[in-house]
């Protein structure tokens, strides 16, 4: 085939400022799809933040020896942890894919704000911490023996989660650049992350003890603001972080 | 049209470029020729947006770098060492996804006509990462030129290429330059360079050392300018 014709038939560059806002919206949507196919096709993320899931709450299962009253007490602190831990190795891994091949320099080459990148990078994290809750929540039910099926847990799982995969991907692609990496991760996230981990924990803990909203409003609170506020950190400097 | 002026790119205390003056006009194919180390993939880095500059002006087709950095990115295609490929996507699926990044309007009909270019439209439902080197060198250059850009950049396109991918490569850098796109393109293979540019510069120690056209290049050749360049 004639390579000319075929180059003709793109048409002329739309200037910059011409490029539809929807664009944006098609670019995230085009990163998600691409990271979730991706992980599909290769299931290293999700079945490395899964198995490293189930091995923590079996071990605190034989670790604590708990009687039905402190099972419950003890149950969002050992949930968190987990999800922590986990979500951890995901964030890792969903950067380093893309550095590995030089395929964020692909990303960063496309004629698109930067925020789409990490846009995409949380919803795309984000499905994965929730894949691995969904997964581990019935199988603590089942070890624990507790019930976990409390859309108000549900609700601060959801909360805490899209914090902390705020602040992760932004972190990770901070630490992605590192050769250590693996090690710097979670040594810059953790001490961010302290305060959404008490208000998730303490949120948590006050749905599965029945306690009333009102006394559970402020963590739920502290949790909104938490993401509202390091979301938009993250929009702000996420160009600065991802460049040489 | 490429305009660069004093370019001083730092990495700490390390300066690798020095007050680099650059000027490529449209439909010119620049060969940047030079040693190891000498700041070329730095160069072409800056030039991409990929790394912003120190000090210095850089203007690619009348945008401004880093400001106007999105607008300079829509006109641009990059090879690099590195194919910047999914090796989880199969061919077909990585054009797909960098079209849409890029927003091609007729994808379909576009990502077809590029994987024939490069040939490997039998291997469009392949994982990139069964690919060998070259194969997946292939799709890169077919990434590169999918968006039909203003100018390509090439950091030594022709690493892990076989003849007839570097004769692939050799015909879809005369068809870009035939339509008035502008090429700049690293290499350490003379004979190529000589045999597809326009222009060589000679960039070593941070600054462009030499320049030369085709046609002004003497009888004895591109060699004897690069080593003379080097001296």
């Amino acid at each position: 085939m004639n390579v000319r014709s075929q180059v003709e038939k793109i048409p002329a560059h739309p200037a910059a400022s011409s490029i539809p806002f929807r664009h944006y919206f098609q670019a995230i949507g085009a990163v998600v799809w691409k990271d979730l196919v991706a992980e599909m096709r290769s299931r290293e993320l999700l079945s490395g933040m899964l198995v490293f899931s189930l091995l923590v709450i079996l071990i605190f299962n034989f670790a604590l020896e708990l009687d039905a009253a402190t099972r419950v007490s003890v149950t969002a602190g050992v949930l968190w942890v987990t999800f922590t831990f986990a979500g951890t190795l995901g964030l890792n891994r969903s950067m380093a894919v893309e550095k590995d091949n030089g395929c964020l320099d692909g990303l960063l080459l496309a004629p698109v704000d930067r925020s789409v990148i990490y846009f995409a990078k949380v919803i795309a994290n984000l499905v994965f911490i929730l894949l691995v809750a969904a997964i581990v929540l019935p199988l603590y039910s089942i070890l624990y023996n507790v019930n976990l099926f409390n859309l108000g847990l549900i609700w601060v799982i959801f909360l805490g989660a899209v914090g902390y995969v705020s602040v992760g991907t932004l972190l990770a692609s901070m630490a992605v650049q590192a050769r250590t990496r693996d090690i710097l991760l979670p040594i810059l996230l953790f001490p961010i992350v302290i305060p959404l981990l008490v208000a998730a924990v303490k949120a948590s803990s006050g749905f599965l003890q029945g306690l009333e909203l009102a006394a559970i409003q402020p963590w739920l609170t502290l949790l909104v603001v938490y993401d509202v506020i390091f979301t938009a950190v993250a929009f702000m400097v996420f160009d600065y972080v991802v460049e040489e | 049209m490429i305009e660069v002026h004093r370019l001083v790119k730092r990495f700490g205390p390390k300066v690798i470029l020095r007050g680099v003056e650059f000027r490529v006009v449209p439909g010119e194919f620049v060969a940047l020729l030079g040693p190891n180390g000498a700041g070329k993939t730095t160069f072409l880095r800056i030039l991409s947006s990929l790394a912003r500059p120190t000090l210095g002006d850089v203007r690619i087709s009348g945008y401004a770098l880093p400001g106007q950095a999105s607008a300079v990115r829509q006109r641009l295609g990059v090879v690099s060492h590195q194919p910047l490929l999914y090796g989880d996507l199969t061919a077909e699926e990585n054009l797909r996804f960098y079209g849409r990044m890029y927003a091609i309007t007729d994808l379909d009909q576009r990502v077809h006509a590029i994987l024939d270019l490069v040939g490997l439209a039998n291997r469009r439902r392949d994982l990139v990462r069964t690919f060998s080197r070259g194969m997946a060198q292939r799709l890169s250059i077919g990434r590169s030129v999918l968006h039909d850009p203003e100018v390509l950049l090439l950091d030594e396109p022709y690493t892990g290429l076989d003849q007839d991918a570097c004769d692939m490569l050799d015909g879809v850098l005369r068809q870009v330059t035939s339509r008035g796109r502008t090429v700049v393109m690293t290499s350490h293979d003379l004979v190529r360079a000589a045999n597809l540019a326009s222009r060589f510069d000679v960039l070593s120690r941070g600054v462009i050392l030499a320049s030369v056209a085709r046609q002004a290049l003497h009888q004895d050749g591109l060699l004897t300018f690069y080593r003379e360049a080097l001296q």
